[in-house]
C-alpha cells in the first residue's frame, strides 16, 4: 500500500526539565538522537495516513531492523544490539513518540518474540531465528491471551499433546499484535500435565491461520489478529526447552512492560510538545492562549508528570541494567506512565481545540492508541493489584 | 581510495544564541552541538564512495574534547578512524593550517568538507587547504562521481550549475544533494566504540582574538503600505530605511 508523504515539518523536541540528559552517556544521547531522526524521516511523514487508512506500513519492518530497533539488549552474536536497558528504553520512547502502534510492533518483536527465544530457547533455536528477527527479515508475534483468558492467562485452553514425533497444537489466541503479517509465533499452551510450555509456530504449518481483527479505533497503524491452531503438528525441536510454567510468558511481559513505560512517556512528550507550541501560536482575545492561567496550569501539570515519569524510567532502567528490577517495580512504571500519558493526551486534545480532533496534529491518534496501551500487557487495574499484592503479601486476583 | 573528511562541531541550528563574560564568550549552556550539516553531506558521500570503490574514510576535526561526541557519530555513520587536533578553532587560516598539516602526512585522494561551517560561515577553509597543499579545490560541489583518477562533479555557480572534471587529489567543499544524509544505526553506534580516535596537538597558533560578540539587530516591525500609496513607500525606503 502506498502512503501519502506529508511534508509537514516534525520539529519535536523532548522536554528535559530536570536535566536527566546529564544522567545519560554520550552513546545514549546519540542513540536517542539517531532514533529520533529516523522516526522523523521514516515515520512522521506517513503515520497519519497509515492510521487514517488503518493500514500497517509493513515495509517499515525491514527499516526498523536495519536501524537496530529489534531486540537491542540481546547479544550481538545473534545479530542484535548488545545494548543496555537505558538504550532500549530511549529507543522505545522515540518510536512511540512517532506512534504507539509501531512501538507495539517493535516491542512484540524484541521483548515477546526475541526475548523468549533468547532466554528459553536452545542455541540452535537462537541461531536459527534471532538474526532474522533482528534484521526484520522475519516478523514475529506472541500468543498468550485467549478469547476467554486475558488477565487470567493461567486458565488458558490452548493445548499441546505429545504425539511422539511432534506436538499436536489446538486452541486459539486473541488480540495478537503483528499476527496477520507474522512469519513466526511464540505460542504458550498447556501440556498433558497442565504445565504451560512455549513453542515456535511457523507460518505455513498446516492448520495454523492468523485472521485479522478489523475496525479498531486504536493502534490503527499496526496489525492485530487471532492465532487459530487446528491440529497443528509442531516439530519437537520447536519447543522452548527452558520455559516451564507461567513464569515463562510473564518473564517476557516484564521485558515488554518495561519498554511500554518508556514508550508511553514518548507519546506524552509528543502531546506536550505539540500542545506547548500550539498554545504559543494560537491567538484568542488578542493574545496567545498560552497567556491564560488555565492553559498554563495544563502545561505545568503535563511537564510535572513527564518529569516524574522520566525519573521513574531512568531509575528502572538502571535497576534493569543491574538485574535488580522486580515485576512490581515494572508494574508501577507501566501503570503510572501510561496513565499520565493518557491524561496528558486528553488535556492536550482540549488545548488544541477543534484542531485536536483532526489528523493535522498527532494528539487524537496518540489518545486512541493509548487506550490500547492502558489495557494490554496487564491492564491498569491488574498492575494496581500487582502492587497491592506486593505491599500486603495478599493477592487480590487469584 | 583514501578520503579525509573534515568536520565541524557547531551549535544546532535551533540553538538560542547568547554571550557571557561581557560578550567575549559564546554561552554554551544548554546548547546542543551537531556535525555541521554541510560536513554531514560530505561525510555521507565519502561513505558512499568507500562502499562503491573501497578504501578508507578518516574524519578530522579541529576542536576541543567536547567535539568527540560528534566525531563518534561520524564513526557510527561509517568512517573508519578519526583524528582530533586538540585546539579551539579560532579562525579559518588556523584551521586550514591544521588540516593541511595532517593531510600532508598521508596521501589522501580526496579531502572533503562542507562548503562552509554554520557557526562562522566563512566558507574559505577548502580554498586555503588546497593552496597550502598545492592541489586544486572546488566548492560548492553538489554532485561527485569518481571514475578512475578523475572526479566528475557538478558545482553550483551564480545563476546555474557547472559540470566540471578534475584529476585527484582534490579538496572539495560539499553541499546537498551530493549524498543522502545518513542516520547512524545501532550496529554503527556499537562499532564506533572501538574505532580509533587519535588526538594530536596543533601546529602554530591561532591569529585571531575575539574581543566582543554581538547579536544582529532585531528585526523591526513590518509596515504595510497600501498599493495605491506607492509614493509613501518610496519615501520610507529613501528616508527611513535609507536603502534607496
Amino acid at each position: 500500500m502506498e502512503f501519502y508523504q506529508s511534508n509537514k515539518v516534525d520539529d519535536f523536541e523532548s522536554p528535559d526539565f530536570y536535566q536527566i540528559d546529564d544522567l545519560l552517556t554520550e552513546e545514549h544521547l546519540l542513540i536517542r538522537q539517531s532514533v529520533r531522526d529516523f522516526i522523523k524521516k521514516e515515520v512522521s511523514p506517513i503515520i497519519e495516513d497509515a492510521a487514517q487508512k488503518a493500514a500497517f506500513p509493513a515495509y517499515l519492518v525491514k527499516k526498523f531492523g536495519e536501524m537496530g530497533l529489534f531486540g537491542p539488549t540481546i547479544p550481538e552474536k545473534y545479530g542484535a544490539g548488545g545494548l543496555d536497558y537505558i538504550a532500549y528504553g530511549l529507543m522505545m520512547q522515540e518510536v512511540e513518540r512517532g506512534d504507539s502502534g509501531l512501538r507495539s510492533m517493535a516491542s512484540v518483536q524484541g521483548s515477546l518474540v526475541m526475548y523468549p527465544i533468547y532466554e528459553y530457547g536452545s542455541e540452535e533455536q537462537r541461531l536459527k531465528y534471532l538474526p532474522k528477527l533482528a534484521s526484520g527479515e522475519y516478523l514475529g508475534c506472541f500468543g498468550l491471551t485467549e478469547p476467554d483468558f486475558g488477565s487470567n492467562p493461567a486458565g488458558m485452553k490452548t493445548r499441546i499433546e505429545d504425539k511422539g514425533d511432534y506436538y499436536l497444537l489446538n486452541g486459539s489466541k486473541m488480540w495478537i499484535s503483528n499476527a496477520p503479517m507474522a512469519d513466526i509465533a511464540v505460542v504458550w499452551a498447556k501440556n498433558e500435565q497442565g504445565r504451560i510450555k512455549g513453542l515456535i509456530v511457523e507460518r505455513g504449518m498446516e492448520g495454523f491461520s492468523t485472521p485479522e481483527i478489523h475496525q479498531k479505533w486504536s493502534l490503527r497503524a499496526s496489525c492485530t489478529g487471532e492465532l487459530v491452531f487446528d491440529n497443528v503438528k509442531v516439530p519437537k525441536e520447536n519447543l522452548l526447552p527452558s520455559a516451564d510454567g507461567l513464569r515463562g510468558p510473564l518473564g517476557c511481559l516484564d521485558s515488554a512492560r518495561y519498554g511500554i513505560a518508556w514508550g508511553a512517556l514518548g507519546a506524552a512528550m509528543d502531546c506536550y510538545d505539540s500542545a506547548k507550541k500550539y498554545a504559543l501560536e494560537r491567538i484568542q482575545f488578542d493574545k496567545p492562549i498560552a497567556s491564560f492561567q488555565l492553559v498554563q496550569k495544563k502545561l505545568a501539570e503535563m511537564l510535572t508528570e513527564i518529569t516524574k515519569a522520566q525519573l521513574i524510567c531512568w531509575r528502572l532502567g538502571m535497576l534493569k541494567n543491574a538485574g535488580k528490577a522486580t515485576t512490581a517495580q515494572i508494574s508501577l512504571a507501566k501503570r503510572n506512565n501510561v496513565d499520565i500519558a493518557l491524561k496528558i493526551a486528553r488535556e492536550a486534545r482540549q488545548l488544541h481545540g477543534g484542531m485536536g480532533i483532526t489528523g493535522e496534529y498527532p494528539i487524537m491518534r496518540h489518545l486512541m492508541n493509548l487506550e490500547s496501551v492502558v489495557t494490554y500487557e496487564g491492564t491498569h487495574d491488574i498492575h494496581l493489584l500487582i502492587l497491592g499484592a506486593e505491599i500486603t503479601g495478599i493477592s487480590a486476583f487469584k | 581510495m583514501k578520503i579525509l573528511v573534515c568536520i565541524t562541531n557547531v551549535p544546532d541550528t535551533t540553538a538560542k544564541i547568547s554571550f557571557i563574560d561581557g560578550d567575549t564568550k559564546f554561552n554554551k549552556t544548554g546548547v546542543q552541538y551537531i556535525c555541521g550539516p554541510y560536513d554531514d553531506y560530505a561525510l555521507s558521500r565519502a561513505v558512499e564512495l568507500k562502499e562503491q570503490h573501497g578504501g578508507t574514510v578518516t574524519v578530522l576535526n579541529v576542536g576541543e574534547a567536547e567535539s568527540e561526541q560528534v566525531i563518534r557519530k561520524c564513526l557510527a555513520i561509517g568512517a573508519d578512524d578519526a583524528i582530533r587536533v586538540n585546539t579551539e578553532p579560532t579562525d579559518s587560516y588556523f584551521v586550514a593550517e591544521q588540516i593541511a598539516h595532517i593531510a600532508s602526512q598521508e596521501n589522501y585522494d580526496l579531502i572533503l568538507m562542507g562548503r562552509e561551517s554554520i557557526d562562522f560561515n566563512s566558507g574559505v577553509v577548502h580554498g586555503l587547504v588546497g593552496e597550502m597543499l598545492g592541489i586544486p579545490s572546488l566548492s560548492p560541489v553538489m554532485k561527485l562521481e569518481i571514475d578512475g583518477g578523475v572526479a566528475k562533479m557538478t558545482r553550483e555557480i551564480e545563476g546555474g550549475k557547472e559540470d566540471v572534471e578534475a584529476s585527484l587529489p582534490l579538496v572539495l567543499g560539499c553541499q546537498e544533494p551530493i549524498a543522502e544524509w545518513k542516520i547512524p544505526n545501532m550496529r554503527g553506534i556499537m562499532s564506533a566504540r572501538t574505532k580509533p580516535l587519535k588526538v594530536v596537538e596543533p601546529v602554530g597558533s591561532g591569529l585571531t582574538i575575539t574581543e566582543k560578540y554581538a547579536l544582529p539587530a532585531p528585526k523591526g516591525a513590518v509596515k504595510m503600505i497600501p498599493a495605491e500609496e506607492a509614493e509613501k513607500l518610496i519615501d520610507l525606503l529613501k528616508n527611513e530605511a535609507k536603502v534607496l
